[in-house]
């Protein structure tokens, strides 16, 4: 045992003046706030709440994303410059069309495979006697991380040549179909892709039941009834009724998700490491950057994963804006 | 229809679900296929390694070996197997700031934007809001070399080198985790605050308290539940973040959990007997809090706060 807690004890001191230093901060911001003449209206005490937050988010967010897209024209040392032929490389070169393709398979199936399974659930455990603990149950992958998740299901997936198995697939499928059976899944070429989007999907779904589950318990009671009057069937009581009524946070989900799919990195870095044709643009972007040093390349990416990003959250805005004015 | 009624409908539509096979052997797959691979993993790392490595976690119940010898390996052995009880400080010195200063600076802007009226107030909140569109990829290798280099703008230095060794460095993922959060959470909270009466903070204002005051005695109790929820969101993650902590916390003096998972699973993916029980050291304290504070997280969900 070679831990010794009192090598720890600089992470604490270095905790402690992080610490006093936000009190620091804040209590500073509240002095000056209290000192500031209060009119109403008055610039600088706009600019003292506001300080800590512009100086972060202009060093750390808005500086930063304009060298990106500077360096994203630039060669692998971030020094000369080469025009677009970053770009050109990102939509060109077979292996990176590849994690293009990869990506577009993340932001398609997991929103889908999720909501449609969050929704199920939902509606098959609303108003029954377990309700919360199986919503609890679907939920909790959510407080995973995704490098839990991916251990997790890296577990389930592990194959062995020889001697028993010890992951839970594999022995399904010398349960179900004899040894012969059995696969690597996470080197079988494209499956493999299939294989990580489902611990995607495992760790959403549970943000897809819990809000559809409450959106459903939105539906006035009126319409059901009305509709049960007119003698309609459970299927569609679904189609016609609960998923009409509960379209708007059906719609956020999809969105929400499949930003989060898009941005994803955790599960392909813990999984695969990129390997077997299973990279995705945030994973290449980080690969290319940092292990691989190509910084115009890995910028290029990145403004890339940016672009994408854009229309979809213009929608979501768009659409959350038509839904309050609705309310 | 009337209250009175309700109730028995309700228990006839519940029953009416119940009663059908199809829709309630789907529930049980459902919530058998979301908890058995995570049951798995946490029966197999009490079970000594050589039957991690050589049997199913499912010959278990008809061999029941059990075994702690995991989690000490991996807490406190040699460095090889993970030191994770220093990791596991590393998460908790990287996480801690990482919540309290966005959520104290987002709240103090968020008043700013709301209730204190100056010239361009509405630009600004824009700015902001659209920052949350900017995913933090972009930002990653600038950051990372105005920590080393310092920034300069035209000649002018808006920030020094920081030059940050060893255990300082937590201080820039502090920063990270605390630009990357902001845009979020000002917005978040500024949903919730500009909802507040105004009549309150108009009848205060006229009394003669400063804007200092305002925010301390009216505005901060009562947004005390969204500060709960973002509390929690923010806390789930950075502990759980993997990117940011490679990126600003690499070394083994800072790199948390996740970090320090990820490589095991990486270069020794084979040593079962460590990646289950080291899974189990970094899941224990987000699913604890989540499960304590499961309402205020599913609240906060439902006001939209999920990063995006």
């Amino acid at each position: 045992m070679t831990f010794d807690f009192l090598d720890q004890i600089p992470k604490f001191v270095v905790l402690g003046v992080g610490v006093l230093a936000f009190l620091l901060v804040v209590l500073g911001v509240l002095y000056v706030g209290n000192i500031v003449p209060h009119r109403p209206k008055s610039l600088t005490a706009g600019l003292v709440f506001l300080i800590p937050t512009l100086v972060l988010v202009s060093i750390g967010l808005v500086v930063p994303a304009i060298r990106t897209t500077v360096l994203s024209l630039g060669d692998s040392r971030g020094e000369g410059f080469v025009g677009l032929d970053n770009y050109v490389w990102i939509f060109t070169d077979p292996q990176i069309l590849g994690v293009v393709r990869n990506s577009a398979l993340w932001v398609v199936l997991v929103p889908l495979v999720a909501t449609a399974v969050g929704l199920v659930y939902a509606v098959i455990i609303d108003q029954t006697r377990l309700e919360k603990l199986a919503k609890t149950l679907v939920f909790l992958p959510m407080a995973i991380s995704f490098v839990g998740a991916a251990i997790i299901w890296k577990f389930v997936y592990d194959y062995k040549q020889i001697g028993d198995q010890i992951g839970l697939l594999n022995q399904f499928m010398v349960w179900l179909f004899g040894e012969g059976a059995t696969q690597h899944w996470l080197t079988m070429p494209f499956w493999n892709n299939l294989f990580l989007i489902a611990v995607m999907v495992w760790i959403q779904a549970g943000f897809a039941t819990v809000v559809l589950s409450a959106a459903i318990k939105g539906v006035p009671s009126e319409i059901i009834e009305a509709a049960r009057l007119d003698g309609v069937n459970a299927w569609q009581m679904f189609w016609k009724v609960t998923v009409p009524s509960i379209r708007p946070a059906i719609i956020v989900v999809l969105v929400t998700m499949s930003i989060a799919s898009l941005k994803l990195f955790d599960i392909v870095r813990t999984m695969t490491g990129g390997r077997n044709g299973t990279s995705v643009l945030a994973y290449e972007m980080y690969a290319q950057s940092f292990p691989g040093q190509q910084t115009g390349r890995g910028a290029a990416l990145a403004v890339v994963l940016f672009l994408l990003v854009i229309p979809i959250v213009v929608y979501q805005v768009r659409n959350l804006r038509q839904r309050k004015e609705v309310r | 229809m009337s209250n009175r009624v309700e109730p028995v409908v309700l228990a006839k539509r519940a029953r009416k679900r119940f009663s059908r096979p199809w829709a309630s052997l789907t529930a049980i797959v459902i919530a058998l296929l979301w908890t058995t691979p995570t049951f798995g993993l946490l029966l197999s790392s009490f079970r000594p390694e050589e039957e991690i490595k050589t049997t199913g976690w499912w010959t278990f119940f008809s061999q029941p070996n059990f075994t702690i010898e995991n989690y000490n390996e991996v807490l406190y052995g040699s460095g090889s197997s993970g030191r994770l009880a220093e990791a596991f400080i590393n998460s908790l010195v990287i996480t801690i700031p990482s919540v309290l200063f966005p959520i104290a600076f987002a709240a103090l802007a968020a008043y700013a934007l709301s209730w204190v009226e100056f010239k361009g107030r509405d630009w600004l909140f824009v700015g902001i809001f659209a920052l949350q569109v900017v995913p933090l990829q972009m930002a990653l290798v600038p950051l990372l070399s105005f920590f080393s280099q310092g920034v300069d703008v035209g000649g002018f230095t808006l920030m020094p080198a920081w030059d940050l060794e060893g255990e300082w460095k937590f201080v820039q993922v502090w920063f990270a985790h605390t630009a990357f959060g902001l845009p979020l959470s000002v917005f978040l909270l500024h949903n919730f605050m500009s909802e507040l009466p105004g009549s309150v903070i108009e009848s205060a204002r006229v009394d003669g308290a400063s804007h200092g005051a305002i925010f301390r005695k009216i505005v901060l109790p009562l947004i005390t539940p969204a500060l709960a929820s973002l509390a929690i969101f923010q806390f789930l993650w950075v502990w759980n973040d993997l990117l940011v902590a490679l990126v600003f916390a690499s070394g083994s003096e800072t790199s948390p959990l996740t970090a320090r998972l990820a490589d095991m699973a990486g270069s020794r993916g084979g040593e079962w007997q460590r990646l289950t029980a080291g899974a189990f050291v970094s899941i224990i304290i987000p699913v604890a809090v989540f499960l304590t504070l499961q309402r205020y997280f599913v609240r906060g969900l439902l006001a939209g706060g999920v990063k995006g």
